[in-house]
């Protein structure tokens, strides 16, 4: 089962590379709550703090608050890239991330070697590696240009290709960064069915919005960050 | 619809802060980087592909560029120590080749972390796969030049015997330290960036303190001196089985204890602080 458990979790960023110094007069000057100097005398910036909620599974979770509330950054910690520094989270269950969908793709390869490289990345075995080929491969729709390197696509296909790639797999926590819009609206009726059935199999779904409508179709729990807090959950 | 998605591996995350297991995850960090060894061969052919595209000689112009240097530098330098080539040559072959592989590999591997940041801001990997990725990519580079060697060796008739073999340990030697290297140089710079030029510059000094246009017995007794440069140590692991025998225990011992601390300290380094490395990029 799938579950995903924060307990006073913490996030900073810590600000390096940028001249310290007169920076830390600056910011530290003004009676700021989220730009900080840590123990070290570091300047930070305070992302989340004392964050603590529990999703089981079944839940649909939407994140909501303005820009810079730390939606992005949560969605980042529960994919396991950003350690916090505080606090303690445990995430049960295969993630399957669409914050980026594009990662990892080498824009001098063709299509076809950007989907073999997706199945080293993933682990795949060989049978899963055809079977993600011919599946992304048909799905993407790209025919011919699936031996052109993605160099020479056009913006339209190379997001086909990377959704195609990122939906693929069926994990059991669904993570998303804004509701995917993009292509042709031909492929856009084509990748709602999809993200529709990603969604239902999947147990647990963690989407960032700020689109209403997105909220009321999808989701059961609404979780609204404000300045790195929950400052609403229901 | 058919769609069929396929299942993807197991995921288990568990962080406590205030119980980091530091020691524990870096250890998992490893081995999962190693498993995944067919991805660091895979991204390292591919940066190879990628940086020699179009390009007609492709990879063979650092097998081009090396045998002209080893050309220019043996007749010069054969000349200025009055050693006759056959003498000379393939001790700079190995030296050459061999030093120019590690100098490589120690200018790449500032950029470990800092050029894979857009794949660590957006995916979860063990970050000893981007040390192996630069391993083998500076590996593949190598193995151009490196076959200059046996060749230059069938040319002055330097047939070495079965104590040869011994060069395969310390090439062994080599990548240890450079597993570990890619680690904590690619840490380092990731968090001060004005570390890489300084490496460049130590990398261009240690090149003209260590025997590679020279030979070590030109020092006479000031040898043991030697041991205390950790480059002598690594290229004689090489070159003394090829070219002289075994090469002297001393030198053998001392690149023995430099990999051992390398690894302590990139291994120390790197549990204490893999969790920040993710900000660090």
């Amino acid at each position: 089962m799938a579950r995903i458990c924060a307990e006073g979790l913490r996030i900073e960023f810590p600000l390096y590379h940028f001249g310290a110094r007169s920076m830390k007069k600056r910011l530290l000057g003004a009676a700021s709550r989220r730009v900080k100097a840590d123990a070290q005398n570091r300047v930070v910036i305070s992302a989340l703090s004392d964050l603590s909620f529990t999703i089981e599974s079944g839940e649909r979770v939407a994140l909501v608050g303005h820009n810079g509330a730390g939606k992005s950054t949560l969605l980042c910690t529960l994919a396991g890239i950003d350690e916090p520094v505080g606090g303690r989270l445990t995430v049960e269950g295969e993630i399957g991330s669409l914050i980026d969908p594009a990662a990892g793709m080498d824009i001098l390869s063709t299509g076809r070697e950007n989907i073999r490289l997706r199945a080293l990345y993933r682990g795949l075995n060989a049978e899963q590696t055809a079977a993600l080929e011919a599946e992304a491969g048909a799905f993407s729709g790209l025919g011919e240009f699936l031996d052109v390197p993605i160099h020479g696509y056009s913006a339209g296909m190379s997001i086909r290709l990377a959704f195609a790639l990122a939906t693929a797999v069926q994990p059991q926590i669904l993570l998303m960064d804004e509701w995917f819009s993009a292509g042709d609206a031909d492929f856009m009726a084509k990748a709602e069915v999809r993200l529709e059935y990603l969604i239902k199999a999947s147990e647990i779904l963690v989407i960032a919005t700020h689109d209403m409508d997105v909220v009321k179709r999808w989701c059961n729990r609404v979780i609204r960050l404000e300045a790195g807090r929950i400052v609403g959950d229901g | 619809m058919s769609f069929q998605p396929i299942p993807s591996p197991e995921h288990y995350i568990s962080i406590d802060a205030a119980n980091p297991r530091h020691a524990e995850r870096a250890l998992s960090d490893l081995r999962d980087g190693f498993s995944q060894w067919r991805l660091a061969l895979a991204l390292a052919r591919l940066d190879l592909r990628n940086r020699y595209r179009g390009s007609v000689l492709g990879p063979l112009w650092m097998s081009l560029s090396s045998l002209i240097m080893l050309i220019g530098l043996g007749l010069l330098y054969g000349a200025l120590f009055k050693i006759n080539l056959a003498n000379y040559l393939p001790h700079l072959a190995v030296s050459l080749i061999v030093w120019q592989w590690i100098a490589g590999f120690i200018n790449d591997s500032c950029a470990t972390l800092t050029s894979a940041e857009g794949v660590i801001r957006q995916m979860r990997l063990p970050y000893t796969l981007h040390a192996l990725r630069v391993a083998f990519r500076n590996a593949l580079v190598a193995a151009h030049s490196l076959l200059l060697i046996p060749i230059i060796f069938l040319i002055f008739r330097q047939v070495p015997g079965p104590e040869a073999l011994l060069a395969i340990p310390g090439l062994l030697l080599i990548c240890i330290n450079m597993v570990a290297g890619g680690l904590l140089l690619g840490m380092i710079c990731a968090r001060f960036r004005d570390i890489p030029p300084i490496v460049a510059n130590a990398v261009q000094l240690a090149f003209f303190v260590s025997p590679i246009l020279w030979k070590p017995e030109l020092l006479g007794d000031a040898m043991v001196w030697m041991a205390f440069n950790p480059f002598y140590a690594l290229l004689e692991t090489v070159r003394g089985p090829l070219l002289e025998g075994g090469g002297p225990l001393l030198a053998w011992l001392a690149a023995i204890f430099y990999t051992g601390v390398h690894v302590v300290l990139a291994g120390f380094l790197f549990a204490r602080f893999r969790s920040r490395i993710a900000f660090w990029v």
